[in-house]
């Protein structure tokens, strides 16, 4: 069922495989970065879905695996940068929570790249397309995980 | 006197529930879970006729065949699905029964042999079968579902590639979770069907809809946690919860109702109870909960901290993985 690296890079450019990218953007700085994107006019690939969360401590782990159960290639969790969360301490949970399930889901056998925690301020646009784009990139060439296909 | 011959529906006569249990994958614990009820066993002979009981009396799958439909008031199926002959048992024994009941971890989330599911099938079959240190097999020689005898042709039952709780396969009555059960819920549960006081079905019944934490006698002190330890690694301060002390317990994320037993032998909850009261997948529950417990605000110590656990995956999906949201590893 795996395919070996050249399989996957033939698969894409016969395909043009283009990455189902989930990201939760918590309200008070990383859905403000993103826009700050989008009013800058800076160019970023479109294979991200936005879902805006009011802290990135919403995002329950189990939103996540039905993302990737529903067709994710990868998912994105974006929150305000330690020591600045509007909530104190939310970012705390989350800088805790997708490290353990990263290596969860590892053993499940969804690669670690496919989930991302960043870190994005309101101000920082630029720092948002750059990460889009590099983890979209990143996605390509990993290729698609559908999961749905284990049925 | 009542007539116990199967399929002669004499009803009125033959007031006993007519009672079946059965065995699919699993350890066989829940069988002796039942008779852990010790002497109410004679009550439950007062009550009920056993039917069907492989474990213990010698009916056979065709003395069930020949059953009419629905005709076994109640069923205690324990065990997950992960071959052909469960598979086709749990669907006959659906047809035959009023009730069935999915009794005990396996027959409700896959169990301990739901662990099977972290791996291919085929991997499985050549570690058993060829590569375990202990194996000698040069002819390569596997179980075959066929195999022609001189007295004819033997059948074995064919592997599923995946385990799967007994919900998966057939449409089930009510759960009685744990692993196994606890003699005095599954009296509880006995008596409640016994006198028709019983909730809506599809519910878990014999268990509380609490977590485990409500139960368990220890202090929650409200401090966060420090280091992770394996239970091997800790003598735990008594009395104190043993989450907060660090080592890695299920409660937070486990439906309530054994009255925290492994608690109170100071051992950590393993979450056989299965997830709480609304939750769908108890692995994601546990990270949700442990990743608020962590005393950190530093991403770096965060990530060190949680690569202390130790295959997170079979300690959080340990009883729940066949019927977690993934189901399985990919293959």
């Amino acid at each position: 069922m795996a395919m070996t690296a050249t399989e996957k890079d033939q698969h894409n450019a016969e395909h043009g495989f283009q990455p189902r990218i989930v990201a939760f953007l918590c309200t008070w700085c990383s859905y403000a970065g993103a826009d700050l994107a989008g009013t800058s006019r800076l160019q970023y690939p479109e294979n991200m879905m936005p879902i805006r969360v009011m802290c990135s401590g919403r995002v329950d782990p189990e939103f996540i695996i039905r993302a990737f159960m529903e067709g994710a290639d990868a998912v994105g969790v974006f929150g305000c940068h330690p020591g600045d969360c509007h909530y104190i301490n939310g970012n705390h949970k989350t800088m805790a929570r997708i490290p353990l399930l990263k290596k969860t889901l590892e053993q499940m056998g969804i690669e670690p790249e496919r989930l991302q925690l960043h870190w994005v301020s309101a101000s920082e646009g630029n720092k948002f397309a750059k990460v889009v784009a590099e983890m979209t990139d990143e996605i390509r060439k990993l290729g698609p995980l559908n999961w749905a296909g284990e049925e | 006197m009542a007539d116990e011959t199967p399929g002669t529906g004499n009803g009125e006569l033959n007031a006993k529930l007519k009672l079946g249990l059965y065995w699919a994958s699993s350890c066989g614990g829940c069988e002796i879970a039942i008779l852990e009820i010790g002497d109410k066993i004679l009550t439950l002979a007062e009550h009920a006729d056993i039917m069907f009981w492989p474990c213990v009396v010698d009916f056979k799958y065709k003395d069930v065949e020949a059953m009419p439909d629905d005709f076994l008031d109640v069923v205690f199926f324990n065990g997950g699905i992960r071959n052909s002959e469960e598979e086709h048992v749990a669907n006959l024994l659906r047809a035959k029964s009023k009730t069935l009941v999915a009794f005990g971890a396996c027959a409700h989330m896959g169990g301990i042999p739901g662990l099977a599911n972290f791996y291919p099938l085929n991997d499985l079959l050549e570690k058993v079968y060829r590569g375990g240190p202990s194996i000698e097999n040069p002819d390569g020689i596997f179980p075959q579902t066929t195999y022609q005898m001189p007295e004819g042709e033997i059948e074995l039952p064919e592997l599923h590639e995946t385990v799967k709780p007994l919900s998966k396969v057939v449409e089930v009555d009510y759960t009685i979770p744990g692993c196994p059960p606890t003699a005095d819920q599954i009296w509880k549960s006995i008596l409640a069907i016994v006198e028709g006081n019983l909730p809506a079905k599809g519910s878990i019944i014999g268990a509380g809809n609490k977590s485990v934490c409500d139960e368990c006698p220890f202090d929650k002190k409200d401090i966060k946690i420090q280091r992770f330890y394996r239970p091997q690694e800790k003598v735990p301060e008594p009395g104190w919860c043993l989450l907060e002390q660090g080592i890695v317990c299920m409660g937070p994320a486990t439906r309530s109702g054994c009255d925290a037993r492994c608690l109170k032998a100071n051992m950590p909850c393993r979450g056989c109870y299965g997830p709480v009261e609304g939750a769908t997948d108890q692995g994601a529950a546990i990270i949700a909960a442990i990743g608020s417990l962590l005393d950190t605000g530093d991403d770096e110590e965060a990530l060190r901290l949680m690569n202390e656990i130790v295959d997170p995956a079979g300690t959080f999906y340990r009883f729940s993985l066949g019927a977690s949201l993934l189901g399985r590893a990919k293959k």
